[in-house]
Parts: structure tokens; C-alpha cells; sequence
């Protein structure tokens, strides 16, 4: 019993994921300005990482951790540098 | 999903709420992204998976990893702690950067800055430099 109600709400909190790593790409694809594709982006990462715990609750390893961790990691530097980039015109000066 | 079989009721139960609510909550950061109307609308959205969302879907794998391994599996509070630390970072970055630009162009949709007060203002040149 236990078994069916984790593979079900699993199942379902993927889908919501996948719709909300759909929304943010939607966003990345049409957003009006350069800071919307970029805000778009830093949610992506998110969900991304977010959707990866949720396969390692699925496949009970812990190796999924690690790579959430890394995205977590690379979100944070991507979307500070692209920042940066669109107040200055370039990252490092 | 055979290696949840040996897991107690509670456990599950509890894991599959703190699952669901931190996808439903990520999915209405998500939908506030897509249909809010302004970007200083728009960035407030996302904040709400990347806290309470991720954190929900964090604590789910902590207990179930916890009860799964009958020895206490934190750490989950890395991604925690680090989400905390790093989100208000990255969106206040982005919240100046979009000011900066709106501002620059001319956009009546923002505030301009405010003048600079009297005491930060050029002093009177005969005081300071000799003539």
C-alpha cells in the first residue's frame, strides 16, 4: 500500500515539475526582454534540480544529490555572471 | 520501486505530502512566472519553488532516505542552506541589473533616482580651492 501511494504522488509531483520546468521554458523562448529569459533561466535551474531529487526518492540511490548539487552550484554562478552581463556589457572587465 | 517496500505507513505518507506540496508549489511559482503582467511582477514568483518548493521536496527525501536507512541522512541540508543563502543574491543582481537598463532607456515605468542630498553636492569652490 505504501508502495503504490509513494509511485503515485512520485508520479504526479514529476508531472507538476515537468509543467513548471514547461513554463519556464515557455518564458526562456518569448520573454519581452533579456531579463526575463535570464529570470526564466535561474527557475529552470531550479526545477531541474528540484526534479532530480524527485528521481532520487524514485530510485533510491543518493548519486542523484550530487548532480542536484552541482546545478544548484552552477545556477547560482551562471545567473550572477548574466547579471553582471546585462547591467555592464561584459562579465569580467 | 522495490526498495520502498520495507518502508512503514507514516513514512510514506508523510513523504508523498511533503513531495506533492513542494511540486505544487514550484508549478505555481512557475505559472506566476508565465502569466504575471511586469518583469518587478514576475521576479517574485520564482521564489517560492526555489524556498518553500525545493525545501519541501528536501525534507521528503531526508525522512525518506532517514527511515529507509534506519541512520539520520542530512545531507539534504547543503542544498538547503545553500537555496537560502544564494537566491535573494542572484535576484536582487537581477533586479538591479533590469533597473539599471530601464532606467537608462528612458522608461517612464520606473521610479527615477533620487537627487543626491545637499551635503553630497560640489562644495563652493572659494572655500576650498584657493583663487
Amino acid at each position: 500500500m505504501s508502495v503504490a501511494l509513494l509511485s503515485g504522488s512520485i508520479l504526479l509531483a514529476q508531472v507538476f515539475l515537468s509543467l513548471a520546468m514547461a513554463c519556464a521554458a515557455f518564458r526562456i523562448l518569448c520573454g519581452p526582454r533579456a531579463q526575463d529569459r535570464v529570470l526564466a533561466l535561474d527557475t529552470l535551474y531550479v526545477n531541474a534540480a528540484t526534479l532530480l531529487l524527485v528521481f532520487g526518492i524514485r530510485t533510491g540511490s543518493t548519486l542523484y544529490f550530487e548532480a542536484a548539487l552541482v546545478i544548484a552550484l552552477l545556477g547560482f554562478v551562471a545567473t550572477a555572471a548574466l547579471a553582471k552581463f546585462l547591467m555592464r556589457g561584459e562579465v569580467i572587465e | 520501486m522495490t526498495h520502498a517496500a520495507e518502508l512503514p505507513a507514516w513514512a510514506a505518507i508523510l513523504t508523498s505530502l511533503f513531495l506533492l506540496l513542494g511540486a505544487a508549489l514550484t508549478l505555481i511559482g512557475s505559472l506566476g512566472l508565465l502569466r504575471l503582467e511586469s518583469f518587478y511582477d514576475r521576479i517574485h514568483a520564482p521564489t517560492l519553488g526555489t524556498t518553500l518548493g525545493i525545501g519541501s521536496v528536501l525534507i521528503a527525501s531526508m525522512l525518506f532516505f532517514s527511515v529507509l536507512q534506519t541512520r539520520p541522512v542530512v545531507h539534504e541540508v547543503l542544498i538547503t542552506v545553500f537555496m537560502v543563502v544564494t537566491t535573494p543574491i542572484t535576484l536582487m543582481l537581477l533586479a538591479r541589473a533590469a533597473l539599471y537598463r530601464d532606467r537608462r532607456e528612458g522608461s517612464e515605468e520606473v521610479p527615477h533616482p533620487s537627487p543626491l542630498p545637499p551635503s553630497r553636492s560640489m562644495p563652493k569652490s572659494n572655500s576650498i580651492i584657493p583663487p
